[in-house]
């Protein structure tokens, strides 16, 4: 690492260094300035400071956008269009969840929530950025414990706890494997660099010490897309969580995930694909990724039938989503990465809407969110209802919302890719299975639309403006960005022009 | 001006949904005056088609989503503006069936025209990628309507139409996702994915993917079993629209995507298996069996809406027969059919929904039958002695036309399953007398007591007389010109798309 240039480096870290100077300052606002005062007031001072920070780092994102001395930090660090686009969308999803979290979460230490909510973007933003075996390593580190420790953090439920311990021990067994795996790579490669491991790779054929490697990666990334079988985690997270962790945990970490995922397989071994093709197996990373795919779609749909909480039913439909967007990885193309960012980033906002709503729910179902607590919601809040049925439509994949195009994207492009159509039996298992998902979602809608409510005299309920504004906005761009894919297809694909894909 | 009828609809849809709650009873006079607009701009829309010849007149065309080639491309010939008429006086109609809707009223106005909007960008896509977002857009307003407003086990049947509905479209949707890459040629238009010239053996299992995936939603036996539960469960206006309207959709589907996209599929397959030698053969004995045992299944029915709901299925083959002939008659038949049936089926549960279990809160037909509601609604009855002769393809209704160019055309390829769908049209006369002298003229009940109604029925009103009246002209009309329509149609079925597929030798 002779002659870094560590200005560059904090140019091409200063998004990261912002949000980490703003989780500091709300720190210390909250231990500080406003240790006697009221919670309001510390939620309202804090959750300002903490969307100023998001804000600040994506202004910092954009003011640095011209750095082009990329040398002193090349293979380490990816400060490139691509990148910078991925971490927009984090801060914004962040900044939604911060959104949420004002009325949402019932706690006294604000401080150290947003803080570690912080902490937690940063973790996804030099996750987003990282080049390097050990740096994606790291942050997959920092995100999860600040994740874990976001789960659990009504620690005075029993539920809470449970559910953070077993996020808790999975997360650790999972980041024991990736590490295993990551240090196999090395040992083959010499190197940990993604770029110069690709290099060395090459087009080599794929040995068992190597697909060991393979696989155990795969495995660390499954858990932390929840890709099922490493899913098991995920229905008590997010049914324990307070409900932006959850928000977060669903959003934000995902596309992080998935980005790094992507990244690590198409920047560090493309040749190494394989093909999935019936009848034509050769063995290759594509065929462990379709085979989580299957699984994941299989099971996330099935067990999702059976939930009476829509919480879980979340997180098993967000098992579901890993299998579709896998398919975009499986693709290893340029429109393989542009749709698997697209359905990542718009499954996001449907899922941080969706707990959106629950929060509403939970606020007046004495914090229950079985699906008979949603009955007659669009009595009691027809704007909630609206939206609800806007992201849950979405999920399901009806046009014109964002989930339509997105599945659709990723299809193309998955048959797209390779030997035309040779993934098909895989696409039509996709678009069969999303039939099972609207069964599903719709049972949610029927609730919220068909069914009166339980009480005599359907008062409305009131919903705080951030709320509101938060549903809105996520909403708006479900079904804006459906309408019109091509408003976030255009910049994609200036970025991935811009980062050489 | 005909995609205006997709704004206005949709337009119409947004009004009623915000309409002020204090004066919810004016939301029905907005959807009226919408459903009435559409019908003004459907009929000027025919005469311009009519005028225009063979070639389609496109209406908007312009990129979409150019990343992939996707067009929002409207346009129109005379099948789709045809369609799309009958969409309008259908919509008409359901607006005038539901003037009784008290509960919810702008949400239920505000459901149903955008599912009349969905559909008529159905008809009007010439972009198959459009043509498939309203497709599936038209899905999820009928589950609301449905399990809102529905009766006998709502919930169940809204859930299982609209779970077939998906499948098939999902069917469909697999089938043009591999058309897609197949022809690379990153476009989505009609004319482009119809002129790819797939290959043989993927049009040999695109082509029945797709048509079924079609086919579902124009009741194709086996997969029928949707429509009759989901038609009785239906609040009037729906059953209407999705008797009427819906399963045109996936006839339509099939006659305007499937069929074109593979001709090879429409050809004889070289070999036999089972007695069968091509598609068209299969498709066509599953519809003759859906006309005959949906007709055997209405004559057992003890609920008289079940009837007009198994009689739609029973209709519906012969718009997928008309289809499979490949023969000019026939697909003159299936075109025929699917407007009179629109008309028919309209009427048929516009009496049975609306003028009479609204009126006396039951549909069993051993208690109609000792209601003797001749003689109470004189009208209703009227209205359905003209209607089931229609149905029943009396000469001089539109049903009567339709049926005849329809058996004429299996006569012309199969002159033997012509005589079995002819029976499958004597049952199709059973099952109505039955139901209409078991609900009408019942005897009354054997010791002489008569049953008072409940509620005892205010009179017919006159919103309800002028859509049986707006109904009836159209049957009427329809059976006595028919060229009305084959006129309009005629020219695209020997057009350079179509025309190529007929009597594609068979044997």
């Amino acid at each position: 690492m002779s002659g870094l240039d560590y200005g560059a480096l904090v140019r091409g870290a200063a998004a990261e260094l912002v949000l980490l100077a703003a989780a500091l300052a709300v720190l210390g606002i909250d231990r500080g300035a406003l240790r006697e005062a009221g919670l309001r007031v510390r939620w309202w001072v804090n959750g300002l400071v903490a969307a100023l920070g998001c804000a600040a780092a994506a202004a910092a994102l954009w003011l640095f956008r011209a750095e082009i001395d990329v040398g002193a930090v090349q293979g380490l660090w990816a400060v490139d269009a691509l990148t910078r686009w991925v971490k927009w969308v984090l801060l914004g999803l962040t900044l939604l969840t911060v959104g949420l979290s004002v009325r949402a979460t019932r706690t006294r230490q604000v401080g150290e929530y947003l803080a570690l909510v912080l902490l937690a973007a940063v973790g996804m933003l030099v996750l987003a950025g990282a080049e390097d075996l050990l740096l994606v390593f790291v942050a997959l580190e920092l995100t999860s414990l600040t994740l874990y420790v976001l789960v659990g953090f009504e620690k005075e439920r029993p539920a809470a706890v449970e559910a953070a311990l077993k996020y808790f021990l999975f997360g650790s067994v999972a980041a024991a494997f990736t590490l295993y795996g990551m240090s196999l790579l090395y040992g083959l490669t010499g190197t940990i660099r993604l770029r110069e491991m690709a290099v060395v790779l090459g087009a080599e054929p794929v040995g068992l010490t190597l697909w060991t490697a393979l696989v155990m990666v795969l495995v660390g990334l499954g858990f932390k897309v929840a890709a099922a079988p490493f899913h098991l985690w995920a229905p008590d997270a997010y049914e324990a969580a307070p409900t932006p962790s959850a928000a977060l945990v669903a959003s934000g970490s995902k596309v992080a995930a998935f980005f790094v995922l992507a990244k690590l397989l198409m920047v560090g071994w493309p040749q190494g694909t394989g093909s999935a093709v019936p009848g034509q197996w050769v063995s290759g990373w594509a065929v462990v990724l379709a085979g989580l795919s299957v699984v994941s779609l299989l099971w996330g749909n099935l067990a999702a039938l059976v939930q009476g909480n829509v919480r879980r039913l979340l997180a098993y439909s967000a098992v579901a989503h890993a299998g579709y967007a896998m398919l975009g990885v499986m693709a290893n193309s340029r429109i393989g990465l542009a749709s698997l960012l697209y359905y990542v980033a718009t499954y996001a906002c449907s899922a941080v809407g969706a707990f959106g709503v629950v929060s509403v729910v939970e606020a007046h179902r004495r914090g229950a969110a079985r699906l008979e607590d949603f009955a007659g919601l669009s009595r009691h809040a027809p704007e909630v209802a609206i939206c609800l049925m806007i992201y849950l439509l979405s999920l399901a994949g009806i046009p014109p919302l964002a989930g339509f195009f997105g599945k659709f994207y990723v299809f193309v492009a998955a048959l797209e890719s390779g030997r035309p159509l040779g993934v098909l039996w895989l696409v039509a298992a996709a678009i069969l299975l999303s039939t099972v998902s609207l069964y599903y979602y719709l049972q949610v809608l029927k609730q919220a639309w068909v069914r009166a409510p339980e009480e005599v005299g359907s008062q409305r309920w009131h919903v705080p403006w951030e709320v509101r504004l938060t549903l809105w906005v996520t909403a708006g761009a479900v079904l804006v960005v459906g309408l019109f894919p091509s408003l976030v297809l255009r910049s994609l694909d200036k970025a991935l022009t811009g980062s050489g894909f | 001006m005909l995609d205006w009828t997709i704004y206005v609809s949709f337009l119409g849809a947004l009004v009623s949904a915000l309409w002020p709650g204090r004066r919810a009873s004016g939301v029905r006079w907005i959807a009226l005056g919408t459903a009435l607009a559409m019908v003004a701009l459907s009929l000027q829309g025919l005469r311009q088609v009519q005028s225009n010849g063979t070639r389609w007149l496109s209406l908007v065309d312009v990129p979409w989503i150019p990343e992939l080639g996707i067009r929002y491309h409207l346009a129109a010939d005379g099948l789709s503006a045809v369609l799309v008429a009958l969409t309008a006086v259908a919509a008409v109609a359901g607006v005038l069936f539901s003037w009784n809707v008290r509960e919810r009223v702008r949400e239920f106005f505000a459901l149903y025209l955008l599912l009349v909007g969905a559909m008529c960008g159905v008809f009007l896509s010439f972009d198959l990628f459009l043509f498939f977002v309203f497709y599936e857009l038209a899905i999820v307003p009928k589950y609301f309507l449905i399990a809102i407003w529905g009766s006998t086990r709502r919930e169940y049947g809204a859930m299982k139409l609209v779970l077939y509905s998906f499948v098939g479209s999902a069917l469909v949707l697999v089938v043009l996702l591999a058309a897609y890459v197949w022809a690379g040629a990153r476009s989505f238009g009609w004319a482009d994915l119809v002129g790819a010239g797939y290959p043989r053996a993927f049009q040999l299992w695109a082509f029945p993917v797709m048509f079924v995936g079609f086919g579902i939603l124009a009741g194709l036996w086996p997969w029928h079993t949707w429509a009759p539960t989901g038609h009785v469960a239906a609040p009037t206006a729906a059953s209407m629209l999705l008797a009427g309207v819906v399963m045109k959709l996936g006839a339509y589907g099939c006659f305007r995507v499937a069929m074109p996209m593979f001709p090879e599929g429409l050809r004889p397959w070289g070999n036999r298996l089972l007695g069968f030698g091509s598609w068209p053969e299969v498709f066509a004995v599953l519809a003759i069996a859906g006309i005959v045992w949906a007709a055997l299944v209405a004559l057992v029915q003890r609920d008289f809406k079940f009837v007009i709901g198994y009689s739609s299925v029973s209709h519906m083959g012969f718009v997928i027969l008309g289809l499979m002939t490949l023969t000019e008659p026939g697909w003159q038949g299936a075109v025929l059919q699917m407007v009179s049936h629109g008309l028919i089926a309209g009427l048929l549960f516009a009496v049975v929904g609306r003028m009479v279990y609204d009126r006396v809160h039951t549909r069993e037909l051993a208690e109609l039958e000792n209601l003797g509601l001749a003689r109470r609604l004189p009208f209703a009855a009227g209205t359905f002695v003209l209607a089931g002769a229609a149905s029943a393809g009396m000469p001089g209704f539109s049903g009567f036309m339709a049926e005849v160019h329809v058996l004429l055309g299996t006569w012309q390829v199969w002159p033997l399953w012509a005589w079995i769908t002819g029976v499958g049209v004597l049952l199709g006369a059973a099952y109505i007398w039955r139901a209409m002298q078991r609900a009408f003229w019942g005897e009354s009940s054997p010791d002489g007591v008569q049953v008072a109604a409940p509620g005892h029925g205010e009179p017919i009103s006159p919103a309800e007389r002028w859509g049986a009246v707006l109904l009836l002209v159209g049957v009427i009309g329809l059976g006595l010109f028919p060229r009305v329509v084959t006129e309009v149609v005629g020219p695209i079925l020997h057009g350079p798309v179509f025309g190529p597929l007929q009597r594609g030798g068979l044997w």
